[in-house]
């Protein structure tokens, strides 16, 4: 789960980084950015998951 | 952000260095912030660890940390794409060899990062109280300092591509960060997080229904607070003129608005806590004031008081959820480093681009800024203090975190002339 957690938080960045290089045009740069941000929040919480089970079992 | 050099006038310049010799304030109150929420068993450790990982973070930022961060207009490596060039990494000299400072703006610069990248060192150790042992608390801070903040630093204020945002993307000005939101407090708190995750919670915490561990010295804390505000001020005004090309007159407006969220942040912190608690809390309270300077930090210098007021309404609000929210999912954090400089530098740097407009687009680079420290400060320092960590084991074995890392690690403790407390813990 942490390590899904942490790629979803790089491909996210790579979204938001790629959305930069690739378009040009307001409407469509919002919605990638917005969509790898989003996508960044679900890693950061599967991450914060996973640190809470390991917890959990020691 | 600025992609060249600001061009400051003979007063600007000797006010700005008069800022930058008020920076180490605000290092030294963190560093009291950290030793009073911590143990009195620990307290001598946590100053000393302070003093260690300062000037680890300025060896390291000299040698290396420099070079990668380089300067507006200075020398870097490009991405050409698309037939335009993105700057990536500054590719100054080594131990800043090459960099003629005949230009007293970028000695300033050098002068106020070496102070910046000391501050951004001693965030972590919050979050490591009580069981960060002082070798691994150093190397940690040498990839830090060497590493994780010189490449987002560039990116922001070394002229990189999220500063290139505006001129390049059309995003407003490209990310804003005049006082260090996200550059030293996110960086440093989300290094803190890394670190918080890594030694696991403090031997106690979370056995049986849980247990508060209070600070040792709360008057510590507090009187860091006030130290904190002197030296945020400073920060704030020579980074502002710096980095975003604030003129010496904003200089007023940025101490108004430092003060003004500081001040709300505290009352807001105080009046969640009374309302849920029954009465203030003066730790988190504490946390509302400087939670309040960070999220400021970003648009310090281009907010009117009004809105800054409002930015730290929102921080201190933040500040008491996130602090419980950190301690139900089992991330130990003795002094609120990660609620104070994680959580209050993304939302400051989120708030620049909710309330200042010069142009368009502005909240699309701050979202890649946003996106920036968690997609690629969080992973990278979590990566490289997890094989810090299976290099040299970072956490102070069973014996040592029961008997203090005053004794175990130092071999004298704080207060020999006091007894030591029989009972630690408080039952919530």
């Amino acid at each position: 789960m942490k390590v899904a957690g942490f790629f979803l938080l790089c491909a996210g960045f790579a979204i938001v980084l790629c959305t930069f290089l690739l378009l040009s045009t307001t409407a469509p740069r919002a919605a990638f950015v917005l969509a790898g941000i989003a996508m960044q929040a679900l890693g950061f919480l599967l991450v914060f998951r996973a640190h809470y089970t390991l917890g959990e079992e020691r | 952000m600025q992609t060249q050099p600001v061009a400051l006038t003979e007063a600007g310049m000797a006010f700005c260095m008069g800022c930058i010799f008020l920076v180490p304030l605000a290092a030294a109150g963190l560093a009291l912030v950290n030793a009073g929420f911590g143990r009195g068993r620990s307290a001598a450790h946590s100053m000393l660890s302070a003093l260690c990982v300062f000037a680890v973070a300025v060896l390291t930022y000299l040698l290396v940390g420099f070079s990668i961060q380089g300067f507006p207009g200075g020398p870097a490596h490009l991405l050409v794409f698309g037939g335009r060039s993105w700057n990536l990494l500054g590719s100054a000299g080594l131990l800043m060899r090459g960099t003629v400072f005949n230009n007293p703006t970028l000695s300033l610069m050098a002068c106020l990062q070496l102070f910046s990248v000391g501050i951004a060192a001693i965030i972590p150790l919050g979050a490591g109280s009580d069981r960060w042992r002082l070798r691994a608390s150093c190397a940690s801070t040498a990839l830090l300092a060497g590493i994780t903040y010189p490449v987002l630093a560039h990116w922001v204020w070394g002229g990189g591509w999220l500063a290139q945002l505006g001129s390049l993307a059309g995003c407003g000005n490209g990310a804003i960060d005049a006082g260090g939101a996200g550059v030293i407090h996110a960086v440093g708190g989300l290094t803190a997080l890394s670190i918080a995750w890594i030694l696991g919670p403090r031997q106690g915490k979370y056995e049986d229904m849980g247990l508060a561990i209070p600070g040792h010295n709360m008057p510590f804390v507090l009187f860091g607070c006030l130290l904190t505000l002197i030296g945020w001020m400073g920060l704030d005004s020579a980074s502002a003129m710096l980095f975003s090309g604030a003129p010496l007159g904003s200089v007023p407006l940025i101490a108004v608005n430092n003060l003004a969220a500081a001040s709300v942040a505290l009352l807001t912190a105080s009046v969640v806590t009374q309302l849920r608690y029954g009465k203030p809390d003066a730790s988190i309270a504490a946390n509302g004031f400087v939670i309040g300077l960070v999220a400021i930090s970003a648009a310090c210098s281009l907010v009117s008081p009004a809105i800054a007021a409002a930015i730290g309404l929102v921080a201190g609000l933040a500040v008491p959820f996130s602090v419980e929210w950190l301690d139900r999912f089992g991330c130990d954090d003795p002094s609120g480093s990660i609620s104070v400089h994680a959580v209050g530098g993304l939302w400051g740097v989120l708030a620049a681009g909710l309330f200042v407009h010069p142009r368009p687009g502005q909240w699309l680079a701050q979202a890649a800024m946003i996106s920036a420290l968690l997609g690629f400060v969080l992973p990278l320092s979590y990566g490289l203090n997890w094989l810090l960590d299976r290099i040299y084991p970072q956490r102070i074995g069973l014996n040592g975190e029961l008997q203090g890392l005053d004794m175990s690690e130092l071999g004298a403790g704080a207060y020999p002339e006091l007894a030591q407390a029989s009972r630690d813990y408080l039952s919530r």
